[in-house]
This record gives C-alpha cells, sequence and structure tokens, in this order.
C-alpha cells in the first residue's frame, strides 16, 4: 500500500500538483495492516498525518473491513467515496456497513479474474484511484510506475503497466467522481469533547495485559513466509525436540508421540527444520492455498 | 530539481551534498532508511563515505565524536531508544567540542513503547551540549543538515548540532523537495578545516582530560555554553548566507500571521505545520491568530521569541512531551523567558498534545483559541489541558477490559 501511494502521489507530482504521501503502520511484520495517505493540492499542503475527511478511500483486501486497527471506516461521510476490493456488491456493502457515501467494487468480469492477484493490488489500486480522482492522464501514470517500480525488470514493469491500464479503464464511468477536500470552518466546528483524565490504581494504569492466553487469540501464523512440513515418512518421534525448541510452542505432541505444527501461530522461524535431527521437517514456500484459512495470502 | 523525498530521505540527501566522510551507524525504526539510503549510494560509488556499522549508539556516538575531532566531517542518525541509549557520549562528545551532525527522528519513549513521534527523546537530550534545530517539512531537513555543518564546524561554536525530524510525520511522509547541485552546496558550505583541533597520530594530544575541584571543570562546561550563545549569531549569519545560495529563507524561530496576531500558537516540528492550516482557517474566520515555532530549541533563541511576542495577549503553547510532575517543557521554556519582561507579557496556556503521535484536529486547535481568548479576558489561567478526548477514553477502556480480564473481581473497574 505505500507502493500504491506512492504510484499515486507521483502521478499528482508529474502533473503539477502539491503532493504528500505517507504511509502509517504499526508492527513491521507480515499480516499487519497498514495504510497510506495521500494529499494533492495546487496549494502548499500544510495538514499531515491521518486525513480525517478523505474524499476517496481505497480498500485493497476487504478482511480488513472488521479490523479496528486498520481503521477502514475513520472519517466515512456521505461525500466519501469508498472502493473496494471485493466480489461482494456495492449494496451489499451499502446493506452491510450503512454507509451512505457511493460505493465502487473493483470486481473484474469473469475472464480478468487474475487482474486482482495479490502481487498487482497496489498497482491496481493506484491506477483505479488515479482514475476516480480524475486528474491524472493516463500518461502521467504510467510515468509514475517507471518512476516508483524502477527496480523491477522489464518484464514485471510491462505487467504491473498492463494492470494499470486495466484498472484505470475498469474505472472510467467513475471518472472524476470524487469530491474535493474539504477544510473545517473555524467559525462552525464540533468542539473537542476532551476529558480531565483522574488518576487511577496503577494496577489498572500500567500499561500490563493481565488477562491470560490472549496471543492466542492473535494468529501470527499469518506472518509466515516459509512453511516447515513434517515428512511423517522420517520422523523419529522424538518429540521432545522440536516441540521444546519451538520458540512459539506451535508444536504440540498427539498422544501417538507425533509433533503436529499450529499453522494458525507458526510464525514459519524454521528452527525446527534446524533442530530436526533426522531432517525430518522441509521448509517450503508459504502459498496460496485457498482451502487453509492459515496459509497467507501471497506467494 | 524538485523531487518527492521522504524526511529521512531528505535527510540522507543533506549528508550526501554535504559530502560526509565518515557515518558510524546502527540501525533504528524510524531512522533505519537514513543510513539504507546512504549505504546505498555507498555501494553505487555516489557517495564517497565510509560507513561503519558499530555495536550499539552508545558506541556510535563515540565513533563519530572521535571522528570528527580528526577532522573529517561526520553523520550519524539515531531515534528513540538509541538516543538515550548513547546519552552519555552525547555529553561527552560535545565537551570533546567535537563538531558533527547527528538526525534525531523523534520517536515516543517506553514504557509503554511505540513507534509513533514525540520530542520526549530529543528533550532529554536538551542539557547535553549538542546545538537543536527542531524542522517541520521534508525541504527543512535537507536544507537543516547542510545549516547544522556550516553552525557546527564555525570556530566560534565547535559543537555537534542534532537535527530532529518527527518519526512517521516526516520520516516516512513524502513531499516534493528541492535538492539542491553540488556545485551550489560547495558554495555554502566549504570543507572542514578543523584548523589546530586536527587530531593527527603524528602529533597526539588528550581528549577528554580528569579534572577535580570545580576551577577547570566549570571553566570547561561554561566555554560550551558560550560556544552555544554564539551559535545563534552564526546560525543567523548562516541562514542569510543560505538564502543568498538557494532562495529559501530560514529563521531561529519562524512566525507565521504573527504580526498583527492577538493569539499566537507555539509549537515545535512537523506537527507546527498542522497549526499552520489551522490558522488559516482561523484568518479565513476572521481571527487574528498566528503561529511561533522555534527551529532552534538549543541555543534557545530568547531575544527573538521575545521579540515576536511584543504585544500578544494570549499564548497557547502546544508541548508534544510531558516531563511528569511538570507538564509541557516547551511550556516552561517560555514562561521562565518572559518572565520580568515589562513590555512582552502574553497569558502562557499549556496544552499537551500529540504524545505518541496522537492526532491534533482542527476543532482541537480552533478550541484552544477559544480558551487562550478566555484566559486573557479573566485574567484566569486555566491548568495544562491535556488533548484527549472522551472518545479515547472509550477506546482506552475497551482495550482495558480485554487486558484487565480475570483480576482483582472487577473492584477497579
Amino acid at each position: 500500500m505505500k507502493t500504491a501511494s506512492r504510484i499515486l502521489g507521483t502521478a499528482f507530482f508529474l502533473e503539477g500538483f502539491e503532493v504528500q504521501d505517507a504511509p502509517r503502520y504499526g508492527a513491521e511484520r507480515r499480516g499487519a495492516p497498514i495504510s497510506a495517505y495521500v494529499r494533492a493540492s495546487h496549494r502548499e499542503i500544510k495538514e499531515r498525518g491521518i486525513i480525517r475527511d478523505p474524499s476517496l478511500v481505497i480498500v485493497a483486501d476487504e478482511t480488513l473491513v472488521p479490523m479496528p486497527a486498520a481503521g477502514v471506516f475513520l472519517g466515512l461521510s456521505a461525500q466519501t467515496m469508498l472502493l473496494i476490493h471485493s466480489r461482494e456488491a456495492p449494496e451489499v456493502w451499502r446493506d452491510r456497513l450503512n454507509v451512505e457515501g457511493p460505493i465502487r467494487t473493483l470486481s473484474p468480469p469473469g475472464e480478468d479474474r487474475d487482474r486482482l492477484a495479490w502481487r498487482h493490488i497496489g498497482t491496481v489500486c493506484a491506477a483505479a484511484g488515479a482514475r476516480l480522482v480524475g486528474v491524472v492522464s493516463r500518461e502521467a501514470l504510467a510515468a509514475s510506475l517507471k518512476q516508483e517500480l524502477a527496480g523491477l525488470n522489464a518484464a514485471s514493469l510491462e505487467e504491473n503497466l498492463d494492470h494499470a491500464r486495466w484498472a484505470y479503464d475498469l474505472m472510467e464511468p467513475g471518472q472524476g467522481r470524487v469530491a474535493p477536500g474539504r477544510w473545517l470552518s473555524a467559525e462552525a466546528f464540533p468542539r473537542p469533547e476532551w476529558v480531565d483524565l483522574q488518576y487511577e490504581d496503577a494496577r489498572v494504569a500500567a500499561p500490563a495485559i493481565h488477562a491470560a492466553m490472549t496471543s492466542e487469540q492473535v494468529e501470527t501464523g499469518l506472518w509466515r513466509t516459509r512453511r516447515p512440513v513434517i515428512d511423517p515418512a522420517h520422523c523419529k518421534r522424538c518429540w521432545w525436540l522440536c516441540s521444546t525448541y519451538c520458540p512459539d510452542s506451535a508444536i504440540r505432541v498427539d498422544e501417538s508421540g507425533r509433533p503436529q505444527i499450529d499453522y494458525a501461530h507458526c510464525k514459519g522461524c524454521m528452527v525446527c527444520v534446524a533442530q530436526c535431527p533426522n531432517h525430518a521437517i522441509d521448509m517450503i514456500p508459504e502459498r496460496v492455498e485457498p482451502n487453509a484459512a492459515m496459509a497467507g495470502k501471497d506467494s | 530539481m524538485r523531487e518527492m523525498l521522504t524526511g529521512n530521505g531528505a535527510a540522507a540527501w543533506g549528508a550526501r551534498l554535504a559530502e560526509v566522510e565518515y557515518l558510524p551507524a546502527f540501525p533504528i525504526t524510524p531512522q533505519t532508511e537514513i543510513i539504507e539510503t546512504i549505504a546505498k549510494w555507498i555501494d553505487f560509488g555516489e557517495c564517497n563515505c565510509r560507513i561503519v556499522m558499530l555495536d550499539s549508539e552508545h558506541s556510535m556516538i563515540t565513533a563519530a565524536g572521535a571522528a570528527a575531532t580528526t577532522g573529517v566531517r561526520t553523520f550519524t542518525a539515531t531515534s528513540s531508544q538509541g538516543l538515550l541509549y548513547g546519552m552519555e557520549m552525547l555529553y561527552t562528545v560535545a565537551g570533546w567540542r567535537a563538531p558533527f551532525v547527528l538526525v534525531n527522528v523523534s520517536r515516543g519513549l517506553a514504557s509503554p513503547i511505540t513507534l509513533e513521534p514525540d520530542h520526549n527523546d530529543i528533550l532529554a537530550a536538551r542539557d547535553c551540549g549538542f546545538l537543536q534545530l527542531h524542522c517541520a517539512t521534508c525541504q527543512e531537513v535537507l536544507d537543516s543538515v547542510l545549516l547544522a555543518f556550516r553552525v557546527a564546524e564555525d570556530p566560534r561554536v565547535r559543537l555537534p548540532v542534532i537535527v530532529n525530524l518527527d518519526g512517521f510525520y516526516l520520516s516516512f511522509t513524502r513531499e516534493p523537495v528541492k535538492v539542491p547541485s553540488v556545485q551550489e552546496v560547495a558554495g555554502f558550505l566549504p570543507p572542514f578545516d578543523p584548523q589546530n583541533q586536527g587530531f593527527r597520530a603524528g602529533t597526539p594530544f588528550s581528549q577528554a582530560v580528569a579534572v577535580l575541584g570545580g576551577t577547570a571543570y566549570s571553566y570547561f562546561r561554561y566555554q560550551s555554553h558560550l560556544a552555544a550563545r554564539n551559535a545563534e549569531a552564526v546560525f543567523t549569519e548562516s541562514a542569510v548566507l543560505f538564502n543568498e545560495t538557494f532562495g529559501r529563507s530560514y529563521q531561529a524561530v519562524e512566525t507565521y500571521c504573527c504580526d498583527d496576531a492577538e493569539v499566537v500558537f507555539v509549537m515545535m516540528g512537523s506537527f507546527a505545520t498542522k497549526a499552520k492550516a489551522a490558522v488559516d482557517q482561523l484568518r479565513a474566520a476572521g481571527q487574528a491568530v498566528g503561529l511561533l515555532r522555534p527551529l532552534l530549541l538549543r541555543p534557545f533563541p530568547a531575544e527573538a521569541v521575545r521579540r515576536a511576542l511584543v504585544g500578544k495577549r494570549g499564548v497557547a503553547i502546544v508541548d508534544q512531551n510531558l516531563s511528569p510532575g511538570y507538564g509541557g517543557i516547551l511550556h516552561s521554556e517560555f514562561a521562565a523567558n518572559l518572565y520580568g519582561c515589562r513590555d512582552v507579557n502574553p497569558v502562557l496556556v499549556s496544552f499537551i498534545g500529540g504524545l505518541g503521535g496522537r492526532d491534533i484536529g482542527p476543532e482541537e486547535f480552533f478550541e484552544m483559541v477559544n480558551i487562550t481568548r478566555a484566559a486573557v479576558a479573566s485574567g484566569c489561567i486555566p491548568p495544562p489541558r491535556l488533548l484527549y478526548t472522551e472518545s479515547e477514553l472509550r477506546d482506552m477502556r475497551k482495550w482495558q477490559s480485554i487486558a484487565l480480564e480475570h483480576r482483582s473481581g472487577g473492584e477497579l473497574q
């Protein structure tokens, strides 16, 4: 998404706008939500950080919608266009989320399903956003992609350019439909509801998590880029080694003494692979496996 | 040439254009992109600099100070916990009078740990003897690195300088930045001439001698203070030359819409541009409001601040830091600076906001003006106000209900 914001940002810049683009994220790991902001104006941009009243919100992954940390809904108003990468229709999202503003979905016609592969989603979102805003030409978008994806080889760049053209064309009916940004008037504004924080006991007010097992609720298997796989033919059931050395306690041993990897929590550190004296644990790249919920989203 | 650069990229360009020769480094978020950028340039032969990865910020700052005393132009960068880890050596190398530039990318301090910015890290280093420049835009980051080298190396100063930029809001935020040419920069920043201070193996001397009894200690410490005091005039002089060379004007204290203002915001760093946006809206609504922003915090531009506040009725000081048991650090600096000035006695109202990257909304700026005006009218100064809303407290309660589950039988809820 950071790259997507840069593609869009540079495209605006090449069109002569003042621009600001910025990513925002917490944990720097796979699977963590990330958002990015782009501002473009013909005047100097003094605002920075969070966009409180966005003209356009692009959701690249619909699974972020129910995740509060992703903040998909922050600042959505009747003027905000919501573009969501989803096979569900805009009406479905309007009904589900009860939002007033215009909703569009990035959902390709049948033969174009590949267009929304994760590896292109940044490019596709940036290009779709550029068309919806309506002030970025096809040429500026292409020039921006060439600049921002300069590290890619020629074939990958061409593939991204092709996807960008596709997304730009797909959004043609919505060209220029994004409303310009608004500024809060200093004449009539909602007064901030500031509170006076009161002293609370340190048992509450120190940053500690007392509830047990909260980490089990976080499915850290999403972080994995490589997956350890136990080959039962070579496993000698010396269960103590792999299960003890796993730093995340993600290897359990069943009643027959066979180790089982808990893929919902295995982060793919490969300590078990190194540790197994029988070389019975293989390392394979993590790939999209539609039937395995915790398989991760990308290759 | 104008191009899209992050604050980190701008800092790296500043170092590159200053033709730094030595870069001791240690990674830390959100600074790492600076050293990565320069390391890449060194790899591609675009930068003739030696980069050495040290074992910690403590060693890194020691190495930077040692290199600077040999007359080598030295640059380094850190952030937050790293700056504090190296704290002992910040004081030490400033005492050596080793001129170099350290970029700090501000990030709130633990605990609890965060990645997002506030100014408690850089203000913890307020009294270490380094000069401090606080940047508000990516352009200013690049320009401040160049200015910082010129001021640091001036024979009237000879002190290290910290250039501060806010994590995320500048470090990872891209803005159009004018990158000057090497030739232009050469006209502004001549090669570092250490004069007789350059350490050479053939003419050894001892740095950092031990002194007892206080007489020598007081002398040396006070000399550092006098050098820092000199730095204000040297900064101003350098800024004039900078403007002549590059056409961008900087003052030790930036004033925005201040001349006829009744109420003035005081802020440091990148959040000050948010205040500027609020000033624009307030002006559009007919309110005489301005902004004052110290670019130079050490030395403290005392006279310039007083001059800018002549005739102002109220000042809203927004501290993006917190000194527990006191309040806002900038507030105490301003109150001390204005104490006893007969002709400059605005009402100072203290606000604490933006801790750990917490946003400050336009409606909050507007309300701060209302509160400051009310204080002016009543002569009654309210206690420091933490910018924290009911809805934030609701969020907090939700998280606490998860964190405190199974605990204490609910008696504290």
